[in-house]
């Protein structure tokens, strides 16, 4: 007897329903399976191109103490692509494949990677506002529907924590020196806020996806539920920290028990995720030569591996 | 006679979670090892999949290794997140 795609659906669904996870041998339907490529390739080219704006200043740390510490974070964010390729290897994709088009342009990564990194306090404030406000999404992340992607980010999670305090340590030191230091740090505060509440995704009703996603479990929470929660964490951040947000329109709403704020830019949010930010050219050029320029270390292990199994 | 080879099973208990290393077995081949695994490690409901590789194809660190192998990571202290000194009144940190 063959069982219908009927059967297969209900059961899917019934998995879903009951909270339980997918896993890789289950069957599921073809679209979740390729809204599930596109999300965890994204998230891990993300990781990928993620090192770009930080990778920039290990060589011009200003102490070796600093130099370590921005080493072992780069390294991790390689760490963290590598979770996720393997996660969406396990839907039937290969990371050859994923590797390929983000080459190509054809899958995405974060706009946020897409500004520049100028200053040294912009390595405090992405540990601060952008790993910030990326644990926002992932610590609902692990407990999306599929088994593999959530345990990748739990795992990411638990390591997310030191990038986190490492950036706003970094900045609490700055802000405690020159006055000039604490200019860097407000400056940096200045060009990182609204990209960094970008990185949400746009307003839930002009995110057509997030409904199916939510109805999946992929998704747990809508990207206005998660900035909102990640203002309210950054509020009081921001004031221990001695800095000012740059959004007149930030208040503490006593009905809602929530701040109200201001609405990024969204035309510049389109326009980045499109190509046109201020640095889309160069991280998918400087991935692209590193990405080739390693080509005679691969070809270099494969043909050792070759002679060593002889 | 020849020995049977030997298999290692990995369980895993409940949707979500990783499959774990539970023990090992003898079995002729792969399809009489995954049987053979259900048969001794799933008799009360332990599991809900289960993986049996060959134990001759898993590649193992030696525990002779184990300094040089994990040393370089032990002197990284900056890698963990209480090496960084938040005041208590931070929140959500």
């Amino acid at each position: 007897m063959t069982v219908t795609e009927a059967e297969l659906t209900e059961h899917f669904e019934a998995t879903i329903e009951s909270n339980d996870r997918v896993e890789p041998r289950d069957w599921m339907p073809e679209a979740y399976r390729k809204t599930l490529i596109r999300q965890i390739a994204q998230h891990a080219h993300s990781e990928i191109i993620g090192m770009q704006p930080e990778g920039a200043w290990i060589s011009r740390a200003p102490s070796l103490r600093r130099k370590a510490i921005l080493l072992a974070k780069v390294q991790d964010e390689a760490g963290h692509g590598l979770y996720l390729y393997s996660a969406a290897e396990t839907l039937g994709t290969s990371r050859r494949e994923l590797t390929d088009k983000l080459l190509a342009g054809t899958q995405k990564y974060s706009s946020i990677f897409n500004y520049p990194t100028p200053s040294y306090a912009d390595v405090g404030t992405i540990g601060w506002l952008v790993d910030g406000a990326a644990i926002c999404n992932q610590v609902p992340l692990c407990r999306t529907s599929f088994g593999p992607y959530g345990r990748a980010m739990i795992r990411i999670c638990k390591e997310e924590s030191f990038h986190q305090r490492q950036g706003y340590e970094l900045l609490m030191t700055m802000m405690r020196g020159t006055d000039e230091q604490r200019e860097m740090v407000q400056e940096s505060v200045n060009r990182f806020w609204w990209p960094a509440l970008m990185m949400f995704g746009p307003p839930d009703d002009a995110s057509p996806n997030t409904a199916q996603s939510m109805a999946w479990g992929i998704k747990r929470n809508t990207n206005d539920e998660l900035r909102q929660k990640f203002v309210d964490m950054t509020v009081p951040q921001a004031k221990a920290l001695g800095v000012t947000l740059p959004d007149p329109d930030l208040r503490w709403n006593s009905e809602r028990q929530a701040h109200d704020f201001g609405q990024p830019d969204w035309d510049e949010f389109w326009a980045v995720v499109k190509g046109d930010g201020p640095c889309n050219a160069q991280r998918l050029e400087h991935c692209r030569k590193a990405h080739e320029d390693g080509a005679w270390v691969r070809e270099a292990a494969a043909a050792f591996a070759l002679e060593e199994s002889r | 006679m020849s020995e049977w080879p030997l298999y290692e099973v990995f369980v895993r208990s409940k949707r979500g979670l990783n499959h774990v290393h539970v023990g090992s077995l003898h079995a002729p081949d792969d399809k009489l090892a995954l049987m053979h695994a259900r048969d001794v490690y799933t008799r009360r409901n332990e599991g809900v999949s289960i993986w049996v590789v060959k134990a001759s194809q898993i590649t193992a660190s030696s525990p002779d290794e184990k300094d040089p192998l994990f040393a370089p990571s032990g002197d990284k202290v900056y890698r963990h997140p209480t090496f960084y000194d938040i005041p208590e009144h931070v929140p959500h940190l």
